[in-house]
């Protein structure tokens, strides 16, 4: 085993885990901002599939990477209006209706998909950017500072998420409603509002997930995601609903990816067993999970839909 | 605030309907600058549903409120609080993850646009709490607060709103003594100041010594209005009631017997981890009642629950009428002659999906009297319980009505039907009359007596039934109101911090005296 772990390799393993966590990370923090105001949205997966569809026509037509991403960006924002009217104002059974949006976002995607494009034509991917002066540190340029554009605001969204949901009332609105919503509907604040900002928000960063999947990618196909949203639901618990929890949940889960896949490709894991590899990582994930979840106290009225004087 | 022969507020014919239930009755009702006004009545007479119309809560479906001679409409807390009306929510209305200068702050307009501005609230508070003696730190973390400061933040966001008129819905419910004298103190700044109160409690002492003037609600209408120089707690409890009330029960000189209930050096950890019940001794004797007096969360429902069998304790041991029962199964301890009254009666003593004869049946359902090779009897079981309705007064429209349509103090009768048809040797009862009304209550306190006596004659039948059954119980009582307890107890003991500050004889003892043990104060003669 010696020598498999050489430095190239674990520079490539390292770089490789960081993006692969984008999706991640993005799809899950916009669920922490659904999460923390009470709304669960298991329709992640179904937003983050359309959302990569959409990135990738919009590719594939324009041949512009930022038009993809603000394709993706509206097809979420649609579809998490649509979850905030379908959780909050119908206040419908959270853990059903999500589902239905994940269906819908699977079958949609792929009829699209069938209809619109038929083969899978590759697309432009995002252009590699180099920090000045940084990329240039032996291993550490490589890993961290050879990235594109999208990795980088990815990761500055962390602190951003963290600001608005500590320091802003917005925030501060986002948490009293998750925690105890007829305590901050009589002070005035919105509950159904703050919930609606909050779910909105979280369909249009899964949405723009989506699209950073597909087009860092540089193509589409039927079920893109392979489960990733549900994989952000379940980060947004590992990371005990902070930001910064969960991006270090996404890059465990983006480095056990990474590492299957540098194995693979090494020809480390025999090709009959790649299958069974390709598991690894949701089984670290729900174990690491099961450890992490017994601490963790989600917010208290997650799931539970307000209506006021009951 | 200046003039006080106007009043802050009016609320003139206000009328509001539920399904089924007229909850305000054509409504009158007005407060002046410096007063307090009472709002008294039983559950279900209306109070809250009246605050909650002036707080923008629930519309009104006829009648006007005006605020300083206008009339205003209310149709959200914000318009409530625009219009200078604050409310001290029974249910704290805080959010516990949140800090007190957080809290302060929902649904404020920031100084800083869209970022918070906690150090400007943290300053204003420390102004606030300072003029209206209501000590606190602004950055603490709300659920880390007790219970007396929570409601004090409760207070401070009321002022910072700069309230004229504020509502205080059953304010003393959660306070020991001591604390309570303490809000009054407050609340008598508040009104020094000219601001209005709205006093909700049915707590009669209490309204007798705050109130200016009172208002009795009874079926969502008023039933008089009084000041309060005059009136008395028994003529306050029978306009509350509509008849004559008889607020301290009669009872007996206990004659007690062998000890029934022995719990020896008992420690029980908390839901938190933290020590609940810390080295607690207690015995009781057959044909006694032992009232634990104390505020809630000094471990009484832990030492209720292990008792119970529900939790289990780290050391220390239990025995039921002689037999260990320390870390056995409920059942087992049932078995050995212990019934149950759980402090939450919908969460743990009922099952409100269930009819009310299956809710009288969850004990003995597989007694042989009730099951047939798998079947129920249900000849048998409907006689058995329709004995229990009668005999416990329990008002339903019949047998397999869903108990949790009931009211509280029914659904508290169903439970207690159930837990002494068995004839217990011990009964612990935790917060037996908590909400229930004061008709309920009185019901309630001389079944407790004549069980302890043993002479009534629906339990007299009953233990002619269960011939095997002995019949004098030993009952330990937990209860946060000290009338309660004092009306019962043949012993009071006061916990505090999971340990027995004290017992005392409630003939002889004061309140004082227990109010300052239920905060840990030891007096030197007790």
């Amino acid at each position: 085993m010696g020598e498999v772990f050489t430095a190239a390799v674990l520079v490539a393993v390292v770089a490789s885990a960081i993006r692969l966590a984008v999706p991640l990370l993005l799809a899950s923090l916009g669920e922490t901002f659904g999460q923390r105001s009470g709304v669960l949205n298991l329709g992640v997966d179904g937003i983050m599939l359309l959302g990569a569809f959409a990135g990738y026509y919009a590719v594939l037509k324009t041949g512009n990477v930022w038009l993809g991403l603000l394709a993706g960006a509206i097809v979420g924002l649609f579809l998490g209006l649509a979850s905030s009217f379908i959780a909050v104002t119908l206040k419908a059974e959270q853990g059903i209706s999500g589902i239905g949006v994940y269906l819908f976002g699977l079958g949609m995607s792929d009829l699209l998909f069938q209809k619109l494009v038929g083969t899978p034509i590759p697309i432009n991917t995002f252009p590699k950017v180099d920090i000045p002066i940084l990329s240039d540190i032996p291993y550490l340029g490589p890993m961290f500072f050879q990235h594109s554009t999208v990795v980088y605001l990815a990761f500055a969204a962390i602190p951003v998420s963290t600001f608005i949901i500590n320091r802003t009332t917005f925030g501060m609105n986002i948490r009293a409603v998750g925690e105890y919503p007829e305590a901050a509907d009589t002070l005035g604040v919105s509950v159904a509002g703050t919930r609606w900002a909050a779910e909105t928000i979280g369909g249009t960063l899964a949405g723009i997930a989506g699209g950073v999947l597909a087009i860092s990618l540089g193509i589409f196909q039927q079920n893109l995601t392979n489960g990733a949203g549900f994989i952000a639901i379940a980060l947004v618990y590992f990371g005990a609903f902070t930001p910064l929890g969960i991006m270090w949940g996404a890059l465990l889960f983006g480095a056990i990816n990474a590492l299957v896949l540098e194995l693979k490709t090494l020809e480390i894991i025999p090709r009959d067993l790649s299958n069974l590899a390709a598991m690894a990582p949701a089984i670290i994930t729900i174990l690491a999970l099961a450890v992490v979840a017994r601490r963790i106290r989600a917010p208290a009225a997650l799931t539970k839909p307000f209506t006021r004087g009951h | 605030m200046t003039d006080r022969s106007s009043p802050i507020l009016e609320m003139k014919g206000i009328t509001k309907r539920f399904p089924g239930v007229l909850a305000n009755d054509n409504v009158d009702f007005d407060v002046y600058p410096g007063e307090v006004h009472t709002l008294l009545g039983e559950n279900g007479a209306g109070k809250s549903t009246l605050v909650k119309i002036l707080y923008g809560l629930y519309p009104a479906d006829e009648g006007e409120v005006l605020i300083d001679g206008e009339v205003v409409s209310l149709d959200s807390p914000t318009d409530a609080i625009e219009h200078g009306v604050g409310m001290i929510h029974q249910h704290f209305m805080l959010v516990p993850t949140l800090t007190v200068a957080e809290n302060v702050s929902l649904g404020l307009k920031s100084s800083r646009g869209a970022l918070t501005d906690l150090k400007a609230v943290s300053e204003r508070i420390l102004e606030l709490s300072n003029e209206y003696g209501l000590d606190l730190d602004p950055s603490a973390v709300v659920w880390q607060l007790s219970v007396g400061e929570r409601q004090r933040v409760e207070i401070i966001k009321a002022l910072y709103r700069d309230a004229r008129l504020l509502i205080l819905d059953e304010p003393t419910a959660v306070l020991t003594p001591q604390e309570v004298d303490q809000l009054f103190v407050t609340l008598r700044k508040l009104t020094d100041d000219g601001r209005g109160l709205i006093f909700i409690s049915h707590k009669l002492h209490e309204v007798l010594a705050l109130s200016t003037r009172i208002t009795v609600l009874r079926r969502g209408a008023v039933t008089g209005q009084i000041p309060v120089e005059g009136a008395t707690r028994e003529s306050l409890a029978n306009m509350m009631v509509g008849r004559a009330v008889k607020l301290t029960p009669d009872k007996l000189p206990a004659e007690p017997g062998e000890i029934a209930l022995k719990v020896q050096d008992l420690i029980v950890m908390g839901d938190r981890g933290v020590i609940a019940v810390d080295g607690l001794n207690l015995s009781v004797r057959r044909g006694e009642i032992l009232g634990i007096a104390g505020v809630s969360g000094n471990g009484q429902r832990e030492l209720a629950e292990t008792i119970a069998g529900l939790r289990q304790s780290e050391s220390g041991t239990i025995e039921v009428a002689g037999i260990d029962v320390t870390g056995a199964r409920p059942r087992k301890i049932r078995d050995a002659g212990l019934a149950y009254v759980p402090e939450e009666r919908m969460r743990e003593g009922a099952i409100g999906d269930f009819t009310v004869w299956e809710n009288l049946l969850l004990i003995d359902y597989s007694s042989p009297e009730y099951l047939r090779s798998g079947f129920f009897k249900f000849g048998a079981i409907k006689e058995h319980s329709q004995d229990l309705v009668d005999t416990f007064d329990i008002r339903t429209p019949s047998l397999e009505t869903s108990c949790g349509s009931l009211s509280g103090g029914n659904i508290q009768k169903v439970i207690m039907a159930r837990e002494l048809s068995s004839s217990p040797t011990v009964l612990v009862a935790s917060q037996p009359t908590r909400g229930v009304d004061i008709g309920a209550a009185e019901y309630i306190h001389r079944r407790l007596i004549d069980t302890r006596n043993e002479l009534t004659d629906a339990e007299f039948i009953h233990a002619k039934l269960i011939e095997h059954r002995n019949a004098c119980t030993a009952i330990l009582m937990i209860s946060e109101d000290l009338d309660e307890i004092f009306g019962l107890s043949d012993r009071v003991a006061v916990i505090y911090e999971g340990k027995i500050m004290g017992i005392v004889d409630p003939e002889t003892a004061t309140r004082e005296e227990v109010g300052l043990m239920m905060a840990g104060i030891t007096t030197t003669n007790a």
